[in-house]
């Protein structure tokens, strides 16, 4: 019996075999890269959520943390920089039936590609957006992000940062985000239960992961690898849901604030259309792109106020001919 | 590739006077898209508008992005959901989508987007007319591509010339572009749209095969893979990375061979069936003027000149401008003197006629900086002097 290491039985049997696909392990990832383990943690929580796996669908723009879409064996589009969420809005607005997610990197989602994630956060649009913000651009080499704390150093701040970073919970909210949380890539397990929040949320979810790059930012700071990453997580990340998103700023190496800060309700862009579009126009309008449960569930109110309303008619009719005819007090006969 | 009888529900039968870009919008509800993503630019915003309008009575979305390269992307997105999608724009808004139209070409993503030229460069003269994207609509994006553009030179052509970029867009799987102009976008005109059963459209042709052995892509540079739609339970994977049939990443010189090739070829070894040209006259001609928008209305009156002047004149219009009609350029140049080409630009396709004519005669531009259309007269003096 040999027991040499099998790459096929590997893929084979491997627990992730029925999320990744295998065929294309194994991945780019540095060791001690905090990628993966929001990539476990995804999976995690798309099984315990137990969604229907062909009708989510992953995009994701350009960076280390834009090659999960190539990893994810979903219908998954690997964008261009900065571009997943308008790519997501059309996939979203295009198949209302999908749960579309977005996971890429922080100089993704809001360096080149911030002013999509706001509007897509003010327009409450139905998708999760999943930043691993790492701080700096890995795919290109360590330079400095729009999340970069000051004094960082990064390739291209080489004598440290100098602007002032975004905090990216309070972004989130400001601009409109229906959930907002931020955990760090020690909290696996509360990140998992944070994405399957955000699956079955109605709305703009966002989920920032404080994840290390190992080969980059921590190297050149001189913060050693990824378990001196997630020591530093340990000693530095506090829960605290109640804080106001205005006070969740980072500094180097400085308290992280982490929590799900914001769980509101309030109507999804198409909910907000359809709603527009039935009030002004009627009965000629016909909604746009309702999911098949919401259709079902509308079509059932619908029939159950018609039955309701035929019960009233039938009621009343039977009360007018009471009153007219005196059928019950004195009989026709 | 199956054709049927468009929708009636978005088509609006009957003799109507519109404007070129409320043409363009109907021929996209004729065609069947339901999706629109655009961002407002003078002189394109009437066919955003105009599609806002009609889109809810015909189960359709319009959505205003934050900007043209958010609309472009979205486009991508909406496609793989399985809609046919449209955007219009003018040129900044085409130097800004540049980018993802690469995407769309490498992931080919059918898709039409209308560009309602004014006079550039930069903001230039918004309200005015030009055809100064010709060229940047097809080596603007980076790498080597191709694309296909129609150039309308009437509100009905706008109709019709888009349910046909539809068409072309889902046969070839690329990027199709309604190359028009401020006059013709804004120019009011009778337009005819036929009764549904007789507008022909091209279906999304969707793969219905076993799941496990759906392949985004083939490149063989003559078809295109079928398409699925997300949601299906395809499981599909597409990248602006070099790929293989699966679309996953394959990173290597040989495999970029592979998907260059087919993108090209796909689109130059179908040109014949692509091209449609309007010729006039051409049979014994001295000189033949090559013109397409509106400018070749222009060129009908110059050229009636001509004639009345006893010159032989004869007339090409591209209709079909991206792919360039190579061939038959170089045909007609081993007929006459001289080729004359008058556009709305400092001489672009000029280029391609110089390139096509290589030598066998002489090849006459007639430049305009844009904001205004040609006088007849320059275009006629420019024929007068070529075949001298
Ligand atoms: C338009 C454009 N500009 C620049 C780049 C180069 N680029 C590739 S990845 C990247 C940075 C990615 O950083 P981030 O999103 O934080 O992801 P990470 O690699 O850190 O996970 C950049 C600048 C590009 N691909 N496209
Ligand atoms: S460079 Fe950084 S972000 Fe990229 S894979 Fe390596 S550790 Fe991760
Ligand atoms: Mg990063």
């Amino acid at each position: 019996m040999s027991t040499a290491f099998d790459e096929e039985t590997f893929r084979a049997e491997s627990p992730m075999a029925e999320f990744l696909r295998m065929e294309r392990m194994p991945h780019i990832w540095c060791p001690g890269c905090g990628i993966g383990t929001v990539v476990n943690c995804f999976a995690e929580a798309v099984k315990k959520s137990g969604i229907d796996m062909d009708k989510l669908a992953v995009v994701s723009g350009i960076g280390c943390s834009g090659r999960v879409a190539g990893y994810v064996k979903l219908d998954s589009i690997h964008s261009t920089h900065g571009r997943a969420i308008p790519v997501a809005t059309g996939l979203k607005l295009a198949n209302p039936d999908l749960k579309v997610v977005v996971v890429s990197g922080d100089g993704d989602i809001v360096g080149i590609g911030g002013n999509h994630f706001i509007h897509a956060a003010r327009r409450n649009m139905d998708i999760m957006v999943i930043c691993i913000n790492n701080f700096t651009y890995g795919m290109t080499g360590g330079q400095v992000t729009p999340t970069t704390p000051q004094t960082a150093n990064a390739s291209t701040t080489p004598y440290g940062n100098y602007e002032y970073p975004f905090s990216l919970p309070f972004l989130a909210d400001a601009c409109g985000a229906t959930y907002v949380a931020r955990w760090t890539s020690l909290h696996a397990r509360n990140i998992t239960k944070s994405i399957r929040e955000g699956l079955s949320h109605k709305g703009f979810s966002f989920i920032e992961v404080i994840a290390p790059c190992t080969t980059l930012y921590q190297r050149r700071n001189r913060l050693g690898d990824g378990m001196d990453a997630l020591a530093y997580y340990r000693e530095e990340a506090e829960v605290d849901k109640e804080v106001d998103t205005r006070n969740v700023g980072i500094d180097f190496q400085g308290d992280i604030t982490m929590g799900r800060f914001v769980r509101r309700e309030k109507p999804t862009y198409l909910e907000a259309v359809n709603e527009r579009y039935a009030n002004v126009l009627g009965d000629e309008y016909q909604l746009y792109g309702m999911t098949t449960p919401e259709r079902e569930e509308k079509e059932r109110r619908e029939a159950e106020a018609r039955a309701k309303a035929q019960a009233l008619v039938e009621d009343e009719e039977a009360r007018l001919m009471a009153e007219d005819f005196g059928v019950d007090e004195e009989g026709l006969g | 590739m199956r054709k049927t009888a468009a929708d009636p529900k978005g088509v609006l039968s009957g003799a109507h006077f519109l404007d070129g870009d409320h043409a363009i919008a109907e021929g996209a509800l004729a065609a069947g898209c339901r999706f629109f993503a655009g961002y407002p630019i003078t002189p394109s915003t009437e066919t955003a508008e105009r599609f806002a309008e009609r889109c809810p009575g015909v189960g359709g979305l319009f959505i205003q992005m934050e900007d043209e390269i958010a609309s472009i992307a979205a486009l991508v997105g909406a496609a793989w959901g399985g809609q046919k999608v449209m955007t219009v724009t003018s040129g900044p808004g085409l130097s800004l989508m540049m980018e993802n139209l690469g995407l769309a070409v490498m992931t080919e993503t059918p898709m039409v987007i209308a560009d309602v030229q004014r006079a550039g460069p930069s903001t230039g003269l918004p309200t005015l007319p030009g055809q100064q994207d010709m060229m940047q609509v097809r080596w603007g994006s980076h790498g080597d591509y191709r694309i296909i553009a129609l150039s309308p030179d009437s509100p009905q052509e706008c109709f019709d010339l888009t349910v046909e970029a539809f068409n072309l867009s889902e046969t070839y799987r690329v990027p199709v572009f309604i190359m028009t102009d401020e006059t013709v976008g804004h120019m009011h005109e009778k337009v005819v749209i036929p009764p549904a059963e007789e507008i022909m459209v091209v279906a999304r042709n969707l793969y219905d095969g076993p799941k496990e052995d759906y392949r985004p892509y083939r490149f063989t540079g003559k078809d295109v893979a079928p398409m699925v739609r997300a949601g299906d339970g395809y499981r599909f994977h597409i990248t602006g990375l070099t790929h293989d049939e699966r679309g996953y990443p394959a990173l290597t010189p040989a495999q970029n061979v592979k998907v260059v090739t087919h993108l090209i070829e796909k689109i130059d070894s179908n040109a014949d069936k692509i091209i449609r040209l309007e010729e006039e006259e051409v049979e014994g001609a001295e000189v033949l003027v090559v013109s397409y928008g509106i400018t070749s209305r222009i060129v009908s009156r110059a050229v009636q000149l001509a004639r009345e002047a006893g010159i032989r004149t004869g007339t090409l219009r591209l209709i079909t401008v991206w792919p360039f009609a190579e061939r038959r350029i170089r045909e007609l140049a081993g007929q006459v003197r001289a080729i004359v080409v008058p556009e709305i630009n400092y001489g672009q396709m000029v280029r391609e006629v110089e390139r096509c004519a290589a030598g066998q005669c002489r090849v006459v531009s007639v430049p305009h900086c844009g904001g205004a259309v040609h006088d007849p007269d320059v275009i006629l003096g420019a024929i007068q002097e070529a075949c001298q």
